[in-house]
Order: structure tokens, then C-alpha cells, then sequence
């Protein structure tokens, strides 16, 4: 049978045809075998371009459709769709991209034209053997995952569940609440970080449709959109949840009492082994450190902490359990870490006693803190001078590139604390001052106003002289070099990805930016979607941002969650690996390839077997199979053949 | 039954297919019965002439072994094509150009160079070589030319039936000496042989397979029962026709391709270099570096019998390529 083709080329405004000779193109693809039709045109995705698609199919009857324009990605799905509107399968269509592949990539107009010729040359000839291909449709589970217990996760939780829908919460720590549960105040408004946060992390534990899993983390990931099985692990507490009340007795009896460095604490404070992170924890349950224990590591204690619990909850024998939980959707709220400030020595942090970072100094002003939120030096006295610093590790060629978005306006609000509870002089070395939010630039005309000295220019270093800390900087306004002598240092360090963040993006299949953090689907117009159909990311784990951004986007993840839970089915790619059972020998070679575990073995017939709903027409295994059994459909070897003889010849 | 006219011809091959024939002991005497031998250069006396002076398909079934690489031997070739009713690629040199055809991995004066000056037996001290035409005092000697590269037989002339395997094995040959007493030869262009891959025959116990290096076999203790590539052993079965019976992996010994690419495989080199990847244990570029460096001379290991007719070689222009 031969094929009635159509060419379409678009100029792209000028994006295209300011370099590559779009007339030429088209006259050219006019002559190829089995064109009946090839016009170029300004836009064609404009609605007068997909019309002409549409009323050419209906009237020349056409069979196949080409369209040479931008990627595949920006416009696939808008000329499928014009295809679709004539009752054409939107697979008979093949996109050439003359835009990113010629026009964008040189200035020379043959060069740039004669490669549009050779795409549009390859896409005819693949497009010949196109097959009409059937959106496949399956029902999501009403279930959302959501991966962590910051203010980002917890956000997301609480939405979907008022929604009505059942969420599981899965939070590494003891505890939920993230970085936020640290701090004492928060910008721009100064309330207090524990009063706008526990309400809900008490809602998350009240909700009936949240299930909290503290202590956990997410082994693996199988299945698609709609229809996720998930293995969590969750460590043992060595507490019967159940049984605690979080009265803390464990703790006070604890035979290593004020031994172990408290990590909530950012290790200023010392625990015991048995502990409760946080007075506002929840699930408020204490938990006992396998790596401290006596017991535990050594076999032999006192117990003290099993006589001391009036309930009988503490048990030795837990151990890990597993659980493969069913969802239909999937948020990653795994927040950020902070850059360790030991990378950049100049600035003296663990070398010169009274060197902090940010969050360390967020523990310090915190009432449930090591100092009960004093600001005191490490003998114990109030500083007279303190000097912040920004951007350590942020905008910085030989750390982080990237600006993390909150260290200015964290760096005011750390003036403003230390100008409310002492009576320091406060420097702040900065290059640029951002305070870009709502309310943002007032607090910080507030700040300036309670006397504190804005440097502008880059802290240099931090150095001892004469057992006196002193900061220097060039100040750019003065254009002067500065020594300042403080008595305390605090060094604004970046917001990181977390250290795991490549192992989890392998976990949910998803990619990370060259920042490391987790790749939205578009920056601009999709910043909570992913490359993988229900994996929904929140938060700093996309990027560095503050809490109403993270809260925004907490809700915004939801929002995408609730959609797929709404519609009750997803479209899943139609395109998947079919095996045939009279090539396949039975190797077994592509049974390890699959990242989505689609590839079973018929043991009677000794032959794969490929699940279709579960594929997502990779073709890994296809490549990987030695005997060609794998065909992927619109992938077949004729299509790739055809195209590259085409594009060569 | 009239007697049927046989031809059995060897070019660029080393001889084992003939020896192969032999091999079919009993089955021989029933070729003697069954055909007129016109031509058989191991067992019988012949000459050009005796052959130009047949008709057109005067032979009923010519059985011709070895690949191209000689002026002389496409001639053959092309007088035998002539001459036959049923022309059969005999064995992996004629089929896919086999051991002979890796010289395609050389050009032609690194070949000349390397036989003629270079190899350590060498004594040619004015550094001659072979040429097709040379002025002595008693006139003019020829010799054929040496092509370019190394092809198939049906990059020549068209095929009828391809009998695949270094050399065929006996029961395939039997099978076809049957096929052709009884007359019931499968459709044209049909490969004598199984329709699968190897590891389809292969009786070792096949699981999921991750390798962390290669080894060879003389390097390990072999599992009998466990598929070798699991053991690290670099096994061309799975992209090579079945038909052999597995007879190298029943004997510990990996398979090394001689039946050609599987049915379905366009490049049997290639193939195999995309599934022996697909198993490495490696998440880095360095490490697969690294497990790769353990595989001696991959090119030629993938590519052992069918360099001249994979897609490195223009398999999808017929290979075609002076
Ligand atoms: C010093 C400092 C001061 C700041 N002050 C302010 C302020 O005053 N006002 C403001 O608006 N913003 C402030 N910010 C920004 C604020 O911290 C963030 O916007 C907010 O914490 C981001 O929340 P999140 O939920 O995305 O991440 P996180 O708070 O990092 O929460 C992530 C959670 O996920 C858990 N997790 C991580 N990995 C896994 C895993 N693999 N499996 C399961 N759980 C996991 C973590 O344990 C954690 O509980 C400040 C930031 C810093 C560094
Ligand atoms: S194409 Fe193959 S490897 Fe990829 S998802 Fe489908 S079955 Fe799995
Ligand atoms: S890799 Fe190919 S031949 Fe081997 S089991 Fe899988 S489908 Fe069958
Ligand atoms: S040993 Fe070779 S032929 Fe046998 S199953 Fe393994 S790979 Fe296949």
C-alpha cells in the first residue's frame, strides 16, 4: 500500500526561517516519494497552521503527516492533536527538528538548510512505516506517597487528606517538621517558627487519613503513574509506639546522659541515647540510638532506661520492617542540607572557637536550645560585636554557583535577633542584597533602621589575631579594605541537595539539574511535575527557597496529586516493548535490564514476557536482547532504519 | 531416480568443510548413489575447461564453500552460479564471509605489508609484492587480483540456500542431502538451520545475568550446568543462530557465532556487543571501562564470522562495495 504524505514546515517567526531557507525545504520535500503535499508557514502551531493540517488530511486524504519544526517536546502533542481532530492516529505523524538541530546552531543559511532537508528526508521515509497506535488508559489507586516530614511534605499531606484521600507520610527522622523545627523565628514576620509548625504537625498525626511513618525511608519504587508499589523501610525505635507517652523518663535515666552530641542541636548539646529529638516531635515517642547504646552496640548496660519506664514500653528486639505500601501518586519533599563551611577554610569554621554557621545559630537563639536562646560565646558571655556572613559557599565559582535565596533575608533576621537580645554591634558582609518577597524589603528597612552596619562586600576571611576574631572584606561602597574584630562569626552557608540525592532520584526515576537538586519538568511553567508520570517534587529538594515558596509548591504537588486521584485514570504512554515468543531463546538477559521490573518469565514456555501496562517503552531491553524478540513499538527497526538511510541518503 | 549433478567448490576457506562432508561416513556412499560428482577439487580431478563446457544448470546442486577475496574465485563463483540449478552457501566463510572475512578489519596493504614484509619468517629482501601482472624474460605471468576486502558468496551471485556453521555439522548436512534426494527443499533465500538463538538449544540453567569482567576459558573452573555468560564468560550464542546443537557450550566451551546472526539479528556484532553491555554490573563510565578492558579483542570476538556481511560493511547496500 503506498502512503498520501504531507509536509508541513514552519518558519517559527524567524526562529527558523531567519537562518535555514524554509521555501527551499518544502519544495524539496515535495519531490520525495509519496508526497502529496508540502507547504511551509509562519507558525504551524498557531491554530490557521494546525488548520491547514486538518482541512489537507480531510481533503487530499491524507495518510501520514510530517512536520518540521521545533522538538518533539515543545509541540508533539499539539500536532498529534491536529491529526487526532481530522481522525488520524496521532502516531502517523513525525516531527523533524529544523529549529534546536539547524537553524539554532549555525548562521549559515545552505548549511542550515541543506541539514533541514536531510531531517525532513529521514522523517518521510520513517513516517511511511508509522502504525496507528491506541492511548492506553488505567485506574490510579486513591493513595498519595509522600517522601518526607518538612514543611513542604507536611503541607501536601494535610492537603490531600483534607481532600478526603489517604496519605502515606514517609519521614527519615524521629520526627517530622525538617529544617524549620530548628529555628526560633521566622522572617519577614518574626513569629515564632514552633507556633506556626506544630499546629500542623499535630494535625498530621490527628488526621485520620495520614499515616506517619517516622524512622523510614523508600528501599524502592515499582509500577507507573496511578499504580505505585512502594517498599519502605522502617528502622526499629527500640520503643513500643504503642506504649510511650513521651514523658522523657527513658531519657533522664539514660546511662549516657548528656554524652551523645544532640544533632537537633546541630551537636552545640549533648543527649542521651534514649532521647525524644525535640519537645514538639511528633509522633512525641522517644526512640533509642543503635549506634550509642550500650546495649546495643556493646550487649552489656544497666538498663536503666527499661526500669525507668513506668510503661513497659522500651523493646530491645525490634527490628527493621519492611512494608510495600499501593499508591496512584507520589510527592518528594526531601528538603535540603546545608553546605559544610569546613570546605572553605578561610572562613575558620571548627578551627576558631565562636565560628558559627546559620543553622547552628538558629539553635543558639532557640529557647528549647543548647543556651535556652541566649546568644552567648563559647565562654559563656554576651558578645559585644557580632559579624554575619552571606553566601558562604552560595554564588561562589568554587562551591555552589547558585544563589540560595533565603541567606539574605536569614542574615537580617539574624541582626534583628541579635540586636533584640543583646547589646552587640552587628556587621553584615554582603555582595548583593536580596530581599525580594512580600514584606521582605520592609523587614529589612526595619533592620537597618535598629543600627545595624550593612557592609557591602564579600567576607574574605575569618582570622585570629591576637586570640581576636576579625572578618576581612573589601567594602565596595567605600571602596576600602575592612578589618573588623568581633566576637562572634556567623557564616550563612548554601542550601545543598541532600547527600543522598542521586540514590533517591534513581529510586523514583527521576533526574536531577546540574545543581544537583531534582529536575522539574519545566522551570517556568511545570516546577512540580517530573520526567516520570506521578512523581510530584516540592520544596527545597527542587531548589533553595524560603517557606512561602515551599509551602506554595507543597499545595501546588498536591494539587497535581488530587488531579490524578480526580480523574480516576491516567493515559499512559501507548508506546511499549511487545516480545515475541517465537524469537525469544529464553536467555534471560533482558530480565535485569527493565527499571521498571515490566519483564516476567513464562517458565513453561520458557520465553519473556513483557507487561504492557507496566512498560514504559524504554526500550532497554530491546537494546539489550540479543535475538532482536523485543520490538518497541514506533521504535521498530524498520522506523529507525528508514529514517537514518533517509537522513543519509 | 536419475542421478543428479553435484558440484562441491572451496575458495577463501580453509578446507574443514570438506572434511565435513567426509564426516557424513555412511550418508557419502548414499551421494555417490544419488549424484554425479562434475566437480570436487578434494576428490576428484578437474579442470576450468571441463566446467565452461557444461550448459546452464547443467549442475543440479552445487555446494560451495570459502568467501571472495580472489579475481579468480569470483569468477568461480560466477561460473559455478551459471552452471547450477540450486547454488548452497556451504559453511560460515561462504554464508557470512567467516574467518577469512576479519581481514576486513585490515585494508589490503596493511595486509600485504604485514604477509609480505613484516612477519618474522620473512625473507624478502627487496620488499616485493604481489601484483597482478609481471614482465619476466620469458614473458607476461598474471596472478588474480586481491581485492579490497573479503565477501560473502552472495555478495557475488545470488544464493538459493545458506548451510551455515564451521564447518556445518553432520546432521544438518545429512538433512539437506535428504532434502535434496527427496526433492523437498525449503522456500529460496531459507538458512538450513534452527530458527532461534543458541541459548534457545543451550542446555545450561539461565538466570538474570550481571557480570562484573570477562574471562576466558582457560582462565576459570566452568560451571557445566550454569549459562557461561553468568560466569563471566563471553558467550556469542545468544545472537547466533541456533541449529548447531549447542554443540560448544555442551563441551564447556563458549559459543563463537559460526551459524551467523539469529534470525532476527541484523548485525550479529553489533547485537552482541549491545546485550554483553546490558549485562555489565556498572553504574560509571569508568568501571565499564575497566570491566571491558578484561575482554580480549572484542571486534573480533563479536564479529568472528560475520564481519563482511554486517552493517560495518554496508549489509543494508548488499554489502556491495567495489
Ligand atoms: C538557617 C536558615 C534559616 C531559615 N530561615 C527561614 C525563615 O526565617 N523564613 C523562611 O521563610 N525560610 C527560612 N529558611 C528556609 C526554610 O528552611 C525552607 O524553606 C524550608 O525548611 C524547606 O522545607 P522543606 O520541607 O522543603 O525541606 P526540609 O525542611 O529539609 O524537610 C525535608 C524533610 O525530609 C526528610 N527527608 C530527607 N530525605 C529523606 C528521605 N530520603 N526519606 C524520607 N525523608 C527524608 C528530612 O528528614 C526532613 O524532615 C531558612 C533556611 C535556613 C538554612
Ligand atoms: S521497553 Fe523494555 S525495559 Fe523499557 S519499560 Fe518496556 S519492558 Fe521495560
Ligand atoms: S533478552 Fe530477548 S531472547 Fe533473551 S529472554 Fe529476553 S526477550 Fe528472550
Ligand atoms: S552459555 Fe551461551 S548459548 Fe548457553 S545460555 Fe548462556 S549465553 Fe546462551
Amino acid at each position: 500500500m503506498t502512503e498520501r504524505i504531507g509536509v508541513y514546515v514552519c518558519h517559527c517567526g524567524h526562529n527558523i526561517a531567519a537562518v535555514g531557507d524554509v521555501e527551499k525545504v518544502a519544495q524539496y520535500a515535495g519531490t520525495l516519494d509519496n508526497v502529496v503535499i508540502a507547504r511551509d508557514y509562519k507558525y504551524m502551531c498557531s491554530d490557521p497552521g494546525q488548520e491547514l493540517i486538518k482541512n489537507d488530511i480531510q481533503q487530499l486524504g491524507l495518510t501520514r503527516v510530517v512536520v518540521a519544526a521545533c522538538s518533539p517536546r515543545m509541540h508533539e502533542p499539539t500536532f498529534k492533536g491536529a491529526l487526532e481532530r481530522a481522525n488520524l492516529n496521532g502516531y502517523l505523524l513525525e516531527m523533524a527538528n529544523i529549529r534546536e538541530q539547524c537553524s539554532w546552531v549555525t548562521d549559515n543559511t545552505q548549511n542550515a538548510t541543506e541539514k533541514a532537508k536531510s531531517l525532513v528526508r529521514g522523517a518521510v521515509r520513517r513516517v511511511y512505516y508509522h502504525r496507528p497506535i491506541e492511548e492506553r488508559v488505567v485506574s490510579v489507586n486513591k493513595a498519595t506517597l509522600v517522601v518526607g516530614g518538612g514543611i513542604a511534605g507536611i503541607q501536601a499531606a494535610l492537603q490531600i487528606a483534607e481532600a478526603g484521600h489517604k496519605v502515606y507520610l514517609v519521614e527519615r527522622e524521629a520526627s517530622i517538621g525538617g529544617q524549620m523545627a530548628k529555628f526560633d523565628k521566622t522572617f519577614p514576620t518574626m513569629d515564632c517558627a514552633a507556633c506556626i509548625l506544630t499546629p500542623k504537625m499535630v494535625a498530621v498525626s490527628q488526621s485520620p487519613n495520614i499515616e506517619l511513618l517516622t524512622y523510614a525511608e523508600v528501599a524502592q519504587v515499582d509500577g507507573y503513574v496511578g499504580n505505585f508499589t512502594v517498599t519502605v523501610r522502617q528502622k526499629p525505635r527500640y520503643i513500643v509506639e504503642d506504649l510511650c507517652t513521651g514523658c522523657g523518663d527513658c531519657t533522664t535515666a539514660c546511662v549516657l546522659k548528656n554524652r551523645i552530641p544532640d544533632a537537633f542541636d546541630e551537636g552545640l548539646s549533648k543527649r542521651s541515647a534514649a532521647y525524644i529529638s525535640f519537645p514538639q516531635a511528633i509522633p512525641l515517642k522517644a526512640v533509642i540510638d543503635e549506634k550509642e547504646c550500650l546495649l546495643l552496640t556493646k550487649g552489656k548496660c544497666s538498663k536503666n532506661c527499661v526500669e525507668a519506664c513506668s510503661r513497659e514500653a522500651i523493646d530491645f528486639s525490634q527490628k527493621e520492617t519492611v512494608r510495600r505500601i499501593e499508591v496512584g501518586s507520589i510527592i518528594l519533599a526531601t528538603g535540603f542540607e546545608l553546605f559544610d563551611a569546613r570546605k572553605a577554610p578561610q572562613y575558620g569554621y571548627g578551627i576558631y572557637d565562636d565560628v558559627y554557621t546559620g543553622i547552628e545559630f538558629e539553635r543558639l537563639t532557640n529557647a528549647s536550645g543548647p543556651t535556652q536562646g541566649k546568644i552567648l560565646t563559647k565562654r559563656g558571655e554576651e558578645p559585644k560585636s557580632v559579624a554575619i556572613l552571606h553566601c558562604i559557599g552560595s554564588r561562589d565559582e568554587n562551591y555552589q554557583k547558585y544563589c540560595s535565596r533565603v541567606c539574605c533575608m536569614s542574615s537580617v533576621k539574624f541582626a534583628h535577633l541579635v540586636k533584640e537580645k543583646t547589646d552587640a554591634e552587628v556587621f553584615e558582609f554582603y555582595i548583593d542584597m536580596r530581599t525580594f518577597g512580600k514584606q521582605y524589603e520592609e523587614f529589612y528597612t526595619r533592620v537597618q533602621e535598629e543600627g545595624v552596619n550593612f557592609i557591602r562586600g564579600k567576607g574574605a576571611e575569618v582570622a585570629k589575631v591576637d586570640g581576636q576574631l576579625v572578618v576581612r572584606a573589601e567594602d565596595t561602597l567605600l571602596g576600602a579594605y575592612r578589618e573588623i574584630p568581633v566576637d562572634m562569626v556567623v557564616l550563612n552557608t548554601a542550601l545543598v541537595p541532600r547527600h543522598d540525592a542521586e540514590k533517591v532520584a534513581q529510586i523514583f526515576g527521576i533526574s536531577r539539574s546540574e545543581d544537583g537538586f531534582f529536575l522539574e519538568s519545566h522551570i517556568k511553567l511545570d516546577p512540580v511535575t517530573t520526567s516520570t508520570d506521578g512523581v510530584h517534587i516540592a520544596g527545597c529538594c527542587q531548589s533553595p527557597k524560603d517557606i512561602p515558596d515551599t509551602v506554595a509548591q507543597g499545595s501546588a504537588a498536591a494539587a497535581q496529586s488530587l488531579a490524578v486521584i480526580a480523574t480516576g485514570k491516567v493515559k499512559i504512554s501507548p508506546i511499549s516493548a511487545w516480545s515475541d515468543p517465537a524469537v525469544c531463546a529464553g536467555c534471560r538477559i533482558c530480565l535485569g535490564l527493565c527499571p521498571f521490573k515490566a519483564i516476567g518469565f513464562n517458565e513453561e514456555k520458557k520465553v519473556a514476557e513483557i507487561n504492557q501496562a507496566v512498560c514504559k517503552g524504554c526500550g532497554s531491553c530491546a537494546a539489550g536482547c540479543p535475538s532482536n524478540a523485543i520490538v518497541v513499538s514506533h521504535f521498530s527497526n524498520q522506523q529507525l532504519l528508514a529514517e537514518i538511510e533517509g537522513v543519509l541518503a | 531416480m536419475p542421478k543428479i549433478n553435484l558440484a562441491v567448490y572451496w575458495t577463501a576457506a580453509c578446507g574443514g568443510c570438506d572434511v565435513a562432508i567426509l564426516d557424513t561416513e555412511a550418508k557419502i556412499l548414499e551421494v555417490g548413489e544419488l549424484a554425479n560428482i562434475v566437480l570436487w577439487p578434494l576428490a576428484t580431478d578437474g579442470k576450468y575447461a571441463d566446467l565452461e563446457k557444461l550448459g546452464p544448470g547443467e549442475i543440479d546442486v552445487c555446494l560451495f564453500h570459502g568467501s571472495i577475496r580472489l579475481s579468480e574465485q569470483e569468477a568461480m563463483a560466477r561460473l559455478l552460479r551459471e552452471k547450477s540449478k540450486v547454488l548452497i552457501a556451504f559453511g560460515a566463510c561462504s554464508s557470512f564471509g567467516g574467518i577469512p572475512g576479519l581481514a576486513n578489519f585490515h585494508r589490503r596493504e596493511e595486509i600485504f605489508r604485514r604477509a609480505y614484509q613484516e612477519t618474522p619468517s620473512t625473507d624478502n629482501p627487496n620488499g616485493v609484492l604481489p601484483e597482478t601482472q609481471v614482465r619476466v624474460a620469458e614473458g607476461t605471468l598474471t596472478l588474480p587480483e586481491f581485492y579490497h576486502q573479503v565477501y560473502s558468496l552472495d555478495q557475488v551471485v545470488p544464493v538459493d540456500y545458506y548451510l551455515p556453521g564451521c564447518p556445518p555439522p553432520v546432521h544438518l548436512i545429512v538433512a539437506a542431502i535428504d532434502a535434496i534426494a527427496s526433492g523437498q527443499l525449503p522456500p529460496k533465500g531459507s538458512v538450513i538451520a534452527g530458527d532461534k538463538s543458541v541459548c534457545h538449544e543451550c542446555p545450561r540453567e539461565k538466570q538474570e545475568k550481571k557480570v562484573r569482567g570477562f574471562k576466558r576459558p582457560h582462565e576459570v573452573l566452568v560451571d557445566p550446568n550454569r549459562c557461561l555468560m553468568e560466569q563471566g564468560i563471553v558467550c556469542n550464542g545468544p545472537s547466533t543462530r541456533s541449529g548447531c546443537g549447542a554443540r560448544c557450550t555442551k563441551v564447556n566451551m563458549p559459543c563463537r557465532g559460526c551459524f551467523g546472526p539469529a534470525p532476527e539479528v541484523l548485525d550479529q556484532g553489533a547485537k552482541l556487543v549491545s546485550s554483553t553491555a546490558s549485562i555489565l554490573d556498572a553504574s560509571d563510565e569508568a568501571t565499564v571501562a575497566e570491566m571491558v578492558s578484561t575482554m580480549a579483542d572484542p571486534a573480533g570476538l563479536f564479529y568472528r564470522f560475520s564481519l563482511p556481511v554486517s552493517m560495518l560493511q554496508k549489509k543494508r547496500q548488499g554489502g556491495k562495495v567495489s
